[in-house]
């Protein structure tokens, strides 16, 4: 159960740091008198204090790497715009759609004005004229919660012309999505705010930070990474730095859903908490449900290769998951049990991806529709033995050569580690593909039995004449 | 006559203002069309190009991408089962297939009387109260037969039309940027150097 009746699926046990869950606590927590009351725009207050080159250079050191999927440090990011190139923009991403993922949207709704402070924040350190604000098209009330704390804000003073008496000046635009998974990716983005189909742009050379919206220098940012800004202008990057790991400081949102006994979204030390902690912890999920065998995880979003028992111990670090074989994605860790049909699964996943295609990259639409089709007929009881090998053919034409996955014990294997290569514009391809490769590498003999149900059924119903007999 | 109406024009040229192009408001007039017929009309679209300078065509190829844009009409609630990998370890399947019973239509159909159209969804971004399922995007969390039977009684009797506004209708509540405290749009033709920022400009 939620710690919280108005914060579905939060869980809020044991004692470890909160950076942006601070005030899930609170019924009225996304109101401008809380968040004054907690410390609110104190950050911006302490930003505006400094030149926006420090700041720049505290939100370097501080290693806030991004929570949205591909964790590259935000600091880094705001610095590989090119010099005297105006105006830039910011565009929020808040279009969380990955499967498993459930952090972006409960921080919209219960802690906007932190997003907002965050935003103001990177604009000033950044030089940011203009803030873009994408928040998905199915969260109405994400919409709503965020667009009246962008009204408060304003009528304090904190967004608009010369903020709180500087000559700091940026409007915040919020803009909605329309469903589209493919348009989480930051170019994809864009393309959609410029009014257009989501298709994402071949990087490089079209990396946001060069060239992005309407051409422009673009810093394209995750909620939850945004979110960190305050608390972290407020408390100072060595205060950062001091929770977690050096490569892994602070904290993250981790969703964890499926068959444990606790399904729930919890606000984790950064790099030193392992697989084991949040799926068997007394804090976290305690356990798998019914006390059943653990059979499998996604350890990092929809799109992340999977892990079984033998990675339990991995901490959630990023460069620990990819020489495991996969990756920490947007700290979404979905959890099956020995009752798991893995082909279903399996099909689950790559029907999303398949179905989310946007249409430009022929691997990705035709190829993930073709391993859909062929992973339902498996499914179905009429697939063949070719269809087994043809999964991974398809795959190949997709990713390249080899494509990471886990060790298994039980296999005798070894680890493949990420990043795979791929043909594609962007990851939906590859990941259409990525729960299949899975599946086949760590459960092969599931889809075999599969298969040999189905020839046995087959031979039953169409009696074989020899040729020439009569 | 579904071109925007007069109030909603005004709306439209406001929330067209807020953007340096445009063609950025071709999305949220959609949806301001999709709030005022139900769904998206011929009409509208071309209404839409008018006012953000593109082709109807250009328009309905940016319409046609997006799941939540309708172009036939939809029942008074959109019903959004998710039968993405938590929900459906945890028994979407069974939630879908019961819905279908009780409505009497199949994932797609909208039942006679107009009142919910039933549809299969992705992910909903609440995977820990899987299963899941949204009316008119409204969440829906840790659903059961039982529990939406009630809900289904409960929307047709009209008793939670305060929380579940119709279809089209996202945010109750929009955004204003008041004339007198707007910083301005940055147009991307004018390279401006911010205002705070050191010159000569001192990015790293």
């Amino acid at each position: 159960m939620s710690s919280y009746p108005w914060a579905a699926g939060y869980i809020d046990d044991g004692d470890r740091p909160k950076i942006v869950t601070s005030r899930f606590q609170y019924e009225d927590s996304y109101t401008l008198d809380r968040y004054h009351a907690t410390g609110g725009y104190e950050g911006l207050r302490a930003a505006l204090a400094r030149t926006p080159g420090e700041v720049h250079e505290d939100v370097k050191a501080a290693t806030v790497l991004g929570r949205g999927g591909a964790g590259f440090p935000a600091g880094t990011k705001w610095g590989l715009m090119p010099p005297g190139k105006f105006p830039r923009y910011l565009v929020v991403n808040g279009d969380e759609s990955e499967p498993g993922t459930y952090k972006d949207r409960l921080l919209m709704e219960r802690d906007p004005h932190q997003l907002v402070e965050g935003c103001l924040i990177a604009a000033y350190a950044a030089g940011l004229s203009q803030v873009f604000l994408y928040i998905r098209g199915e969260m109405p009330l994400a919409h709503e919660r965020v667009g009246v704390a962008l009204n408060e804000a304003y009528a304090a003073g904190y967004i608009g012309k010369n903020i709180l008496g500087t000559a700091f000046s940026v409007d915040i635009v919020l803009h909605w999505g329309a469903g589209a998974y493919v348009v989480g990716e930051e170019t994809a983005l864009i393309e959609s705010l410029e009014g257009k189909r989501g298709e994402p742009r071949l990087k490089p050379p079209f990396f946001p930070a060069a060239i992005g919206l309407y051409g422009q220098p673009t810093i394209v940012n995750n909620v939850e990474t945004l979110s960190n800004l305050p608390w972290l202008l407020t408390n100072g990057s060595a205060a950062f730095t001091a929770i977690g790991t050096a490569t892994s400081p602070g904290t993250r949102m981790v969703a964890v859903s499926g068959h444990v006994k606790r399904p729930g979204v919890y606000e984790i030390v950064n790099g030193s908490t392992t697989f084991r902690d949040i799926i068997f912890g007394d804090e976290f999920s305690q356990g798998i449900r019914d006390d059943n065998e653990l059979k499998a995880f996604v350890p990092g979003g929809g799109s992340a290769p999977w892990f079984t028992a033998d990675q339990l111990d991995i901490p959630f670090e990023g460069r620990a998951a990819g020489a495991a074989g996969s990756m920490l994605g947007s700290g979404a860790v979905m959890v099956m049990d020995h009752t798991t049909d893995i082909p279903k699964a399996a099909l689950t996943l790559t029907h999303f991806y398949a179905a989310e295609s946007c249409g430009q990259c022929t691997p990705c639409r035709e190829g993930g529709t073709w391993l859909e089709r062929v992973l339902q007929r498996v499914v179905d009881g009429r697939g063949t033995s070719s269809d087994l090998d043809q999964l991974l053919q398809i795959g190949e034409s997709i990713c390249p050569g080899a494509f990471p996955h886990a060790s298994s014990e039980r296999l005798g294997l070894s680890a493949t580690p990420f990043p795979y290569k791929m043909t594609t514009i962007c990851f939906v391809g590859p990941s259409a593909y990525a729960p299949v490769h899975s599946a086949l590498t760590l459960f092969r003999d599931e889809f075999e039995a599969r298969i040999a149900v189905s020839s046995a059924t087959v031979r039953k119903q169409i009696p074989v004449t020899a040729v020439g007999a009569h | 006559m579904s071109r925007l109406s007069e109030a909603n024009v005004i709306l439209a040229k406001e929330i067209i203002g807020r953007y340096p192009k445009a063609r950025s408001a071709t999305i949220p007039l959609l949806h301001l069309s999709q709030q005022q017929n139900g769904y998206v009309t011929n009409e509208a679209i071309a209404h839409v190009a008018e006012l953000v300078g593109a082709t109807s065509a250009e328009v309905m190829g940016t319409a046609t991408f997006y799941e939540m844009f309708k172009f036939e009409p939809v029942g008074k609630y959109l019903v959004n089962i998710c039968g993405t990998m938590s929900c459906q370890l945890l028994g979407a399947d069974e939630l879908m297939h019961h819905a279908e019973e009780r409505l009497g239509v199949k994932a797609g159909g909208t039942t006679a009387d107009g009142m919910f159209t039933l549809e299969h969804a992705e992910c909903q971004a609440a995977c820990t109260e899987a299963p899941n399922m949204q009316v008119n995007y409204r969440h829906c969390h840790r659903m059961t037969t039982t529990a939406f039977d009630q809900l289904i009684e409960d929307l047709a009797a009209g008793r939670l039309d305060g929380e579940i506004p119709p279809h089209g209708t996202l945010a109750r509540v929009r955004q204003q940027i008041p004339a007198d405290k707007a910083a301005g749009v940055a147009s991307p033709d004018a390279s401006v150097v911010p205002a705070w920022m050191p010159a000569p400009e001192a990015a790293k």
